[in-house]
């Protein structure tokens, strides 16, 4: 018996997401005695990449070196780890809540008849019964939900279990897997992604600016600071609406959320909407000239100040002290 | 075409969170009920979709009686006709299993959705009704085109988008910018009193991971405020202790 790990890559890196999955699981393993983490990677790969995935506490990786499923076909993706389910005769499911993750385990809720929860932040309780907990209201909220079926499926929340990172190299196995030409009847015809830098939705560091940077031009010093700290940029929904940053930087309620260690949110007011995008961040740093904005309640550090004024010093700052 | 678009009846984000009966119900005090906002493009986007294809549209909700002003005001924004299922939303696969049911009896071309419902953020059901239907699945979408029987769509993913092509029947999870958020006005009130709404029962009331109880997060310690010209103070506090540096 094994736990299996749908693991995701890419630009030739598994993503940490998917390597905080690999831990979840193996630490899933030690407490129900499911045996061995097997992960499975779909689609062109280098084997040395995958083979690291143990170092997160996999034992094996499955690796379908199929090209054609290197890019995120959602029901070819739901087929083949189906399959791979199947033949490592798993009963847990494992997997980073994602994009393609979300997409792909709901299909597999239903090829596999597992019943399934997103969005977990702890081990399940397993002493009679299996509850898992799970963020709720856009991370308002908990909620403990009680798995009946006898296959089950994990989609874990960012930041919800701490990286492990002393395992050994994993073996790969290439794997085939039989996919219909239906399974790649949808066709993605070209991708659009922001490439050698941070990625908003996994990042650790998110710096954030809204309103009170009064104007596109004056981005500049936030990305500065964020590239000061490794961090991705965000911002709030109204600077997304008004097109002074691209929509897949909007962070909140209706956009991404973020769970990071670090999150800074420059000239932005705080509003309910916008706290449910960041209420995971395990620390918060808010810089606002109004001392009355509703984030200062939220946040856990705070500075009353002109953001033209601070963040500059801040970066300069950080620069002395990294 | 006929359009089915899904609404859930969530509470409005604005809402403060709070549980009864020893945290095994949400308590709804004081709380305003509203479309899903992600429904909310869903349905903006059908009803233009509709009004260029020339087809019918219909809303879905599952949900008791409570539910029916929301499935209503989704007649005043434009749906033609709705369908209430007539139970407590259980969990996504309960859900999932009826409107599946419905959508095969109605044999819908384009099934729309939010991304997910604000409530329990699965963002599951889409899938699971593909699954359960045998049709391609997509979530979540920020543009969708229909060209005759091919749909373009864009899909978000992490720090990005991906362009899509797949053929109808399908099912979309949607998400902004699809489309504009529409508001009901007075002509679309008016009629949504008289369009059709019907009630049907649930096919089956088998659950999977239904939620059992509930928490609030631990109440948040007061902030900490860092003297604007002492910047320094704070890269110390993050690093020693707050130790995310």
């Amino acid at each position: 018996m094994s736990i299996l790990v749908y693991i995701e890559h890419a630009d030739g890196k598994v993503k940490k997401t998917s390597l905080e999955a690999v831990s979840y699981a193996n630490a899933l393993a030690a407490q129900t005695g499911e045996g061995e983490v097997v992960a499975v990677a779909l689609g062109t790969v280098d084997s040395g990449e995958l083979a690291s995935v143990g170092k997160a506490g996999a034992s094996k990786v499955l690796h379908a070196d199929d090209a054609r499923l290197t890019d995120g076909v959602i029901q070819a993706h739901a087929a083949a780890v189906a399959q791979a389910f199947g033949s490592v005769g798993a009963k847990t499911l494992v997997l980073a809540k994602s994009s393609l993750g979300d997409a792909v385990a709901a299909r597999l809720a239903i090829k596999l008849n597992a019943g399934l929860v997103s969005n977990v932040v702890e081990l399940p309780n397993t002493s009679g019964g299996y509850t898992v907990k799970r963020s709720i209201y856009t991370g308002k909220a908990f909620a403990e939900s009680s798995i009946t079926t006898e296959n089950k499926i994990l989609a874990v929340k960012k930041n919800a279990v701490d990286l492990k990172a002393d395992g050994a190299d994993a073996t790969v196995e290439k794997i085939s897997v039989t996919l219909s030409d239906a399974d790649f009847a949808s066709k993605i015809t070209s991708t659009e992604r922001a490439t050698g830098e941070i990625l908003l939705p996994e990042a650790d560091i998110v710096v954030s600016g809204g309103r009170g940077m009064k104007g596109p031009e004056n981005w500049g010093m936030i990305e500065d600071l964020a590239k000061t700290l490794g961090a991705a940029t965000g911002c709030s929904k109204p600077v997304s609406d008004i097109g002074w940053r691209p929509h897949h930087e909007h962070v909140g309620q209706t956009g991404v959320k973020v769970a990071p260690s670090l999150y800074i949110a420059i000239g932005i007011s705080g509003a309910i909407q916008h706290l449910a995008g960041v209420n995971s961040s395990k620390c918060i740093v808010v810089i606002n000239k109004d001392p009355e904005a509703p984030f200062f309640k939220a946040a856990d550090y705070g500075i009353v100040g002109d953001a033209f004024e601070v963040v500059p010093k801040l970066t300069e700052a950080l620069k002395a002290e990294l | 075409m006929k359009i089915l678009v899904c609404i859930t009846h969530v509470p409005d984000t604005t809402s403060k969170i709070q549980f009864t009966a020893n945290n095994t119900k949400f308590d709804t005090t004081g709380v305003q009920f509203i479309i899903g906002p992600y429904d909310d493009y869903a349905l903006a986007r059908a009803v233009e979709l509709r009004d260029q294809t020339g087809g019918s549209l219909t809303a879905l909700n599952v949900g008791e009686a409570e539910t029916e002003p929301t499935l209503r005001k989704s007649l005043a924004i434009g749906a033609d006709d709705a369908i209430r299922v007539n139970s407590f939303p259980k969990d996504s696969f309960f859900v999932a299993t009826q409107i599946a049911h419905y959508a095969k009896e109605g044999g819908y071309d384009l099934i729309l959705m939010g991304r997910e419902s604000i409530d329990f953020n699965g963002g599951m059901v889409h899938g699971m009704v593909g699954e359960l239907l045998g049709m391609p699945s997509f979530s979540p979408v920020m543009k969708l085109e229909v060209e005759g029987s091919t749909v373009k769509m864009a899909r978000e993913i992490e720090g990005g988008k991906e362009h899509l092509e797949a053929q109808l029947p399908l099912i979309a999870g949607c998400q902004e910018p699809i489309a504009e958020w529409k508001i009901p006005n007075m002509r679309g009130i008016m009629s949504a009193r008289t369009k059709p709404l019907k009630v049907v029962e649930p096919v089956s009331q088998e659950t999977q991971a239904e939620a059992t109880g509930f928490q609030l997060p631990p109440a948040k310690g007061a902030v900490k405020l860092v003297d604007k010209d002492n910047v320094a103070e704070l890269v110390k506090m993050l690093k020693n202790e707050a130790k995310v540096l």
